[in-house]
């Protein structure tokens, strides 16, 4: 059964009329990991930000368990690009935050703090200010942080676009294991291919001018990595490739479609 | 405006140009601090030397062992009926009476001229309407209308200082990062919770700045105040001092009014760097 349901929804910025969104249309299951894959001007942060609630769509219907969705809450949590992380706050208190101002006593919310940091492999960097972590703990402490206010569905925003490619596949790894442990539904977005295909249980391709969706995919490259295959040993699979290279190539056929249309 | 923001964000830039020279692998032979000691040290020599040898009658410039001894006398008996600690008891009071009401109610009219559009259309033309002014300007229709007691002195003071701190906490509410904004709204944050855990801590590092461009001025225009209508205070005794040309006693006050006023700067400073750790540092 689907928890969150998109129903042809479009948008438009605001003093707008060109549309960043038409017709987009998608189901988030338990079960899965669903990624938006699709080059920059696509709108795939407009429908992070609709879905978050951080804006309204101007057409369609958002649901998450058969309820309307308006405004941003505690059921869908978000993970940012740029961690946005409190600085004034050290790593535990920044993990604790959504369980404070829900209002949970101390001692129970730094428990559930420490557990979701022993879940993204950061124990003992409780009392650590938040200056003081690399680009790649400072994600998962915007995991943990997601996670310890036990959202419906976690929203994940180009979470690992401003990491270095080493961070990036541990990262990657990570947020699998941690998938599978949480058992929480994921919506992530992001413009690095392999990245897509390897996380993916489900992938939709967005196109650019207005943002649409021109391709779905089912994959399991990321279920073989919960179920213990390691992660070279899948992106080596000639299966992985040719996924890689046809996704490649959608996205290659659509730009060159852009380009004759804006030639014509 | 501008001028404020101006300072703000260059209060925003100094730590880095201050961790500069550090990078550099050789130290000078002199450092900076050393170079300032220094030429506080040449000037009280040449203070010394041009009285010693009697350049100067001690009626216009008294040399600096009769003025640490007006000091001893001053803070010991007193001077008009009242010691140095009175005096600066009365001016400390003042402004920090100025100072209290000022952070007390300016930080909330910031948050709503940065966060409100109604708030900053009725608010932001009257404060840049008065800031401008010099308090002293108005400080006879103060009187006109509060008398020459404590209030009027207190109520310029706070006037004073209302104004940076006000302009300063809207422009740091107003550059608050939104990603942090709608991490906080993700999080299932309020409204009321949202400037209490964001907001808040967000123009923090701007409000210090804004309270000690505030001190800097509230200070400065208490002291011409006193020297106006005062019957205690620093400035009211540099002016009976001077009248009676009691050149050390002035000289002694301005001492102490210079040393007051670096020592809240200095005090700021220090508050600033223990309360916003993480301003200046990558993140």
């Amino acid at each position: 059964m689907a928890l969150l349901q998109l129903e042809r929804i479009s948008a438009q910025y605001p003093g707008s009329s060109a549309p960043v969104l038409a017709d987009i249309s998608l189901t988030l299951g338990p079960q899965q990991l669903l990624v938006a894959l699709g080059p920059s001007g696509s709108g795939k942060t407009s429908l992070l930000n609709l879905i978050a609630g951080f804006v309204a769509p101007s057409g369609g219907r958002i649901t998450l368990d058969g309820v309307a969705v308006q405004g941003p809450s505690a059921e869908r949590g978000v993970v940012f690009q740029d961690d946005a992380l409190l600085p004034w706050q050290n790593v535990l208190d920044n993990v604790a935050f959504g369980l404070q101002l829900a209002g949970v006593a101390r001692p129970a919310r730094e428990a559930k703090a420490r557990e979701m940091l022993a879940l993204v492999d950061l124990a003992g960097f409780e009392q650590r200010q938040v200056w003081q972590l690399s680009g790649g703990q400072k994600q998962r402490v915007g995991l943990a942080r997601a996670l310890a206010a036990d959202p419906r569905v976690l929203l994940m925003d180009e979470p690992f676009g401003a990491l270095d490619a080493f961070t990036r596949e541990q990262m990657q790894e990570l947020l699998l294991q941690v998938w599978q442990r949480s058992a929480k539904p994921v919506f992530l977005i992001t413009h690095d291919i392999e990245e897509a295909v390897f996380l993916a249980t489900d992938l939709v391709l967005l196109a650019p001018n207005p943002g649409q969706i021109v391709e779905r995919l089912q994959l399991d490259f990321g279920q073989r990595y919960a179920a213990g295959e390691p992660a070279r040993a899948i992106k080596s699979d000639p299966r992985f490739i040719e996924t890689r290279e046809h996704v490649l190539a959608q996205v290659c056929s659509q730009r060159l479609a852009i380009q004759a249309e804006a030639r014509a | 405006m501008s001028s404020y923001e101006a300072s703000l964000s260059t209060s925003k830039t100094s730590p880095a140009l201050d961790v500069l020279p550090q990078s550099k692998p050789q130290r000078p032979a002199l450092s900076t601090r050393v170079i300032s000691v220094l030429t506080l040290v040449a000037l009280l020599a040449l203070w010394w030397a041009v009285t010693a040898f009697g350049l100067i009658e001690p009626l216009f410039l008294p040399p600096p062992s009769a003025v640490l001894q007006k000091g001893w006398l001053l803070a010991t008996t007193g001077y008009m009926e009242s010691t140095l600690w009175q005096h600066l008891g009365a001016s400390l009071g003042r402004i920090g009476l100025g100072l209290l009401l000022a952070v007390l109610t300016a930080i909330p009219v910031g948050i709503a001229i940065g966060r409100n559009r109604i708030a900053q259309g009725i608010l932001d033309p009257l404060i840049e309407f008065y800031r401008p002014i010099p308090p002293l300007a108005y400080l006879p229709l103060i009187v006109i209308w509060c008398g020459i007691g404590e209030l009027s002195k207190v109520l310029l003071i706070y006037l004073a200082i209302f104004a940076p701190i006000a302009i300063a906490t809207a422009t740091g509410v107003r550059t608050v990062d939104p990603a942090k904004l709608r991490a906080a709204q993700s999080l299932g944050a309020s409204r009321g919770q949202l400037i209490r855990h964001v907001i808040l801590p967000s123009a923090l590092p701007d409000i210090l700045t804004g309270v000690r461009i505030g001190l800097g001025v509230g200070w400065s225009t208490l002291v011409a105040a006193e020297l106006i209508a005062a019957t205690s205070g620093l400035g009211f005794m540099v002016q009976s001092a001077a009248q009676f040309l009691v050149t050390d006693v002035v000289i002694l006050g301005i001492l102490v009014i210079a040393i007051i006023a670096f020592a809240l700067e200095m005090t700021l400073r220090a508050l600033q760097r223990r309360l916003v750790p993480w301003h200046g540092q990558s993140h």
